[in-house]
C-alpha cells in the first residue's frame, strides 16, 4: 500500500518564507566567513590601524620612537624624500633589483642542484642512507653561523656577491632537497610496479614516474625555499653588501633613517609574496592533473 | 603437457611462500599447483588474505617464492631466490588502479610501447588512439585519470595492458571498489576485450558471481595457508553476456562454489577471532 501525501498550500508558502530568510542569513554568514579577497584587505587594514594607533594616535611608550604609517607613507610617496628613498628615487628600485637578482641566482642553483639530489635520495635507498645524515647535520645550522665560512670560502674571488648568494642559496637548497625527497617517498609503490610491468628501464622510471610524481612536493619545497631564501639574503646583505633591501635596512638603522627601514621591510614583504605567487602559478600550470579532482 | 611454443602457458608447481615479518613465520601459500593453458581465463577466489595476491605477485615478478617453481611457456620465471624482472609479457592490472595520474589517458596507454622502444612516440599514440576507439573509449585521450569515473579508469588500464600484446594478463581484484552497476559494465568490457585477444588471464577476486561470469575455470583457495581446494569448470560458451546471470546453470555453479568458499570464509573468520582473543 502506498500513500502519497500532498502538503497543504498555506504551509508550503510559509515554509518558503522562512526558507528565504534562512537562506539570506546563511549567505550573509558565508560571505563573512568564506575566504575572499576582501578578508585579506580587512586583515591588512587592521594591521595598519593597529600600527597607526600605537605609534601616532596614542603614542604608546616604546612604540612612539617608531615611525607611524602616515610618516612612512609621506616619505614613501614624496618626490624629494628626506632620507633619499621613495617611489620616485632610482635608488629604491636599484636596491629591489639587486636583491631580486641575488635571490634568483640562489634559487637557480638550489633548484638545479637540489631537485636532482632530492630525487635520487628519495629513489635510491642506499644513496639516501649515505647522504641523509650529512644533510640532517648540516641543515639545522643557522645561516648566520655560515657567514665566516662563506667569507673564507669566497675570499679569493673578486666578486663580493658570491658569499651573499651562497648564504641565500644554502637555506633554499635544504628546503628544496628535503621536500623533493619527501615527494618521491610519497609516490605510491604501485606506480613503480606498474611502470616495471610495462617494460620501463630505470631511466624511464626516473623521468616518467619519480620526477612527475614528486612534482607537487618539489613545488612546495621551492615555495618554502624561496621564502627562506629571502630571509637568508637579508641577513647576508646586512653583513656584506652595498645594495639590496637587507643592506638598506641595516644602513638606515645605522644612519637613524627610521622610515626607510619600514619602507624596505614592507617592500620585502610584497616582493616575497610576489615570488611565492609566481611559483604557485608555475606549479599549478605544470600540475593540471593534480588539482582537477574528479568523481 | 602444453607445447613449449604455446604463448602464455603458466605452470605453478608446488609453490609455497613464507613471509617472515618480525620473525613470525607466516605461510602465505602452501604447496600450490595450477596449470593454466594458453588463452585460458582462470579465476582464483578465496577469502581475504588467503595468498591469492602473493601468487599473482610471484608470477608478475615482484618477489620470489620459498619453494616450488613458476614457469611461463616452459621457462622458469620464479623460483626460490630468483624472480624474473617484471615485464610487458605479463602485465598486472592493480586492485586500486595504477594509471599514472600525471599523464593523460593517451600517454598512459602509449606508455608501454614508448618505453619498450617498439614504437615511436607518435606511432604509439596513434595506436593507442586506435585501440581506445576499438574498445569504445574514444574521446577521452586528452583527459587525466582523475577526471574519469572509476569504471572508466579501469577500462583504460586494461587497454594500457592490452596494447603491449602481453602473453598473460594478471588482474588483481580490479573491480573491487565498484558499485554493482559499474562493475557489471566493467566486467562485460573485460569479456569483450578477452574475446578479441584471447590472452591467458589470471584473475583474482572474492566475488563469486564475478568468478563464474568471467572464468573458464574457477579455483577456490583455502584460507591461509593458501592451497587450491576445489576446481570448477564453468562451461558456458563464449561470447558471454549478462543474460547468463539468470540462467539455471549459473545458479547451480553459484551454489556449488558458495558452499566451498563459505567453509573457508568461516574458517578465516574464526582464525581472525582467535587472533584477536
Amino acid at each position: 500500500m502506498t500513500v502519497i501525501e500532498t502538503p497543504s498550500q498555506s504551509r508550503t508558502t510559509q515554509a518558503a518564507d522562512i526558507n528565504s530568510l534562512a537562506l539570506t542569513l546563511f549567505r550573509v554568514r558565508q560571505w563573512f566567513t568564506q575566504s575572499s579577497p576582501y578578508l585579506g584587505f580587512l586583515g591588512v587594514a587592521s594591521l595598519l590601524l593597529a600600527w597607526y594607533l600605537l605609534t601616532e594616535f596614542f603614542n604608546v611608550p616604546r612604540f612612539n620612537k617608531l615611525p607611524g604609517p602616515v610618516a612612512v607613507w609621506r616619505e614613501f610617496t614624496s618626490p624629494s624624500p628626506t632620507f633619499g628613498i621613495s617611489i620616485y628615487t632610482p635608488e629604491y628600485y636599484m636596491h629591489i633589483i639587486w636583491s631580486i637578482w641575488r635571490v634568483l641566482q640562489a634559487f637557480f642553483w638550489a633548484t638545479v642542484l637540489g631537485v636532482p639530489l632530492g630525487l635520487f635520495m628519495g629513489w635510491k635507498r642506499a644513496f639516501r642512507d649515505y647522504t641523509f645524515p650529512v644533510l640532517e647535520i648540516v641543515r639545522p645550522i643557522p645561516v648566520l653561523a655560515w657567514v665566516p665560512v662563506a667569507i673564507l670560502i669566497f675570499a679569493g674571488i673578486a666578486s663580493r656577491e658570491a658569499p651573499v648568494i651562497f648564504l641565500a642559496f644554502l637555506a633554499t637548497f635544504f628546503a628544496t632537497v628535503l621536500n623533493t625527497m619527501l615527494g618521491v617517498e610519497s609516490i605510491d609503490e604501485v606506480y613503480f610496479r606498474a611502470a616495471r610491468c610495462l617494460g620501463s628501464k630505470p631511466r624511464h622510471i626516473f623521468f616518467r614516474v619519480v620526477l612527475p610524481g614528486a612534482l607537487p612536493f618539489i613545488f612546495t619545497g621551492l615555495q618554502i625555499g624561496v621564502g627562506v631564501g629571502w630571509f637568508s639574503l637579508v641577513a647576508a646583505e646586512m653583513i656584506s653588501g652595498e645594495y639590496g633591501l637587507g643592506f638598506l635596512i641595516w644602513d638606515s638603522y645605522v644612519l637613524s633613517q627610521f622610515p626607510v627601514i619600514i619602507i624596505a621591510m614592507l617592500t620585502l614583504g610584497v616582493v616575497g609574496y610576489g615570488f611565492s605567487a609566481i611559483i604557485r602559478l608555475i606549479g599549478a600550470s605544470l600540475m593540471r592533473w593534480a588539482d582537477r579532482s574528479g568523481v | 603437457m602444453t607445447p613449449v611454443a604455446a604463448r602464455g602457458a603458466i605452470n605453478i608447481r608446488n609453490v609455497s611462500k613464507i613471509y617472515d615479518p618480525d620473525g613470525a613465520n607466516v605461510l602465505a601459500v602452501d604447496n600450490c599447483s595450477v596449470d593454466i593453458s594458453p588463452g585460458e581465463f582462470c579465476v582464483i577466489v578465496g577469502p581475504s588474505g588467503c595468498g591469492k595476491t602473493t601468487l599473482l605477485n610471484a608470477i608478475a615478478g615482484f618477489h620470489d617464492i620459498s619453494s616450488g617453481e613458476i614457469s611461463l611457456d616452459g621457462k622458469p620465471i620464479c623460483t626460490p631466490g630468483f624472480s624474473a624482472e617484471p615485464g610487458a609479457d605479463r602485465i598486472v592490472v592493480f586492485q586500486n588502479g595504477a594509471l599514472f595520474p600525471w599523464s593523460t589517458v593517451l600517454n598512459n596507454v602509449a606508455y608501454g610501447p614508448v618505453v619498450q622502444g617498439t614504437a615511436s612516440s607518435i606511432d604509439a599514440k596513434t595506436n593507442a588512439q586506435a585501440l581506445l576507439a576499438e574498445l569504445g573509449l574514444s574521446g577521452i585521450g586528452d583527459r587525466y585519470p582523475n577526471e574519469l569515473s572509476s569504471g572508466m579508469r579501469r577500462r583504460v588500464e586494461i587497454a594500457r595492458a592490452l596494447i603491449n600484446d602481453p602473453k598473460v594478463l594478471l588482474l588483481d581484484e580490479p573491480f573491487r571498489a565498484m558499485d554493482a552497476l559499474t562493475k557489471g559494465v566493467a566486467q562485460e568490457f573485460l569479456l569483450q576485450a578477452y574475446d578479441r585477444v584471447r590472452k591467458t588471464v589470471f584473475f583474482i577476486t572474492h566475488d563469486l558471481e564475478e568468478a563464474i561470469f568471467l572464468g573458464d575455470r574457477v579455483l577456490v583457495m583455502t584460507t591461509r595457508p593458501g592451497r587450491i581446494k576445489q576446481t570448477l569448470h564453468v562451461d558456458f560458451g563464449r561470447p558471454r553476456n549478462y543474460k547468463i546471470r539468470s540462467s539455471k546453470q549459473y545458479l547451480t555453479f553459484k551454489s556449488q562454489i558458495f558452499e566451498a568458499v563459505r567453509e573457508e570464509a568461516i574458517r578465516a573468520f574464526e582464525a581472525g577471532e582467535r587472533e584477536l582473543a
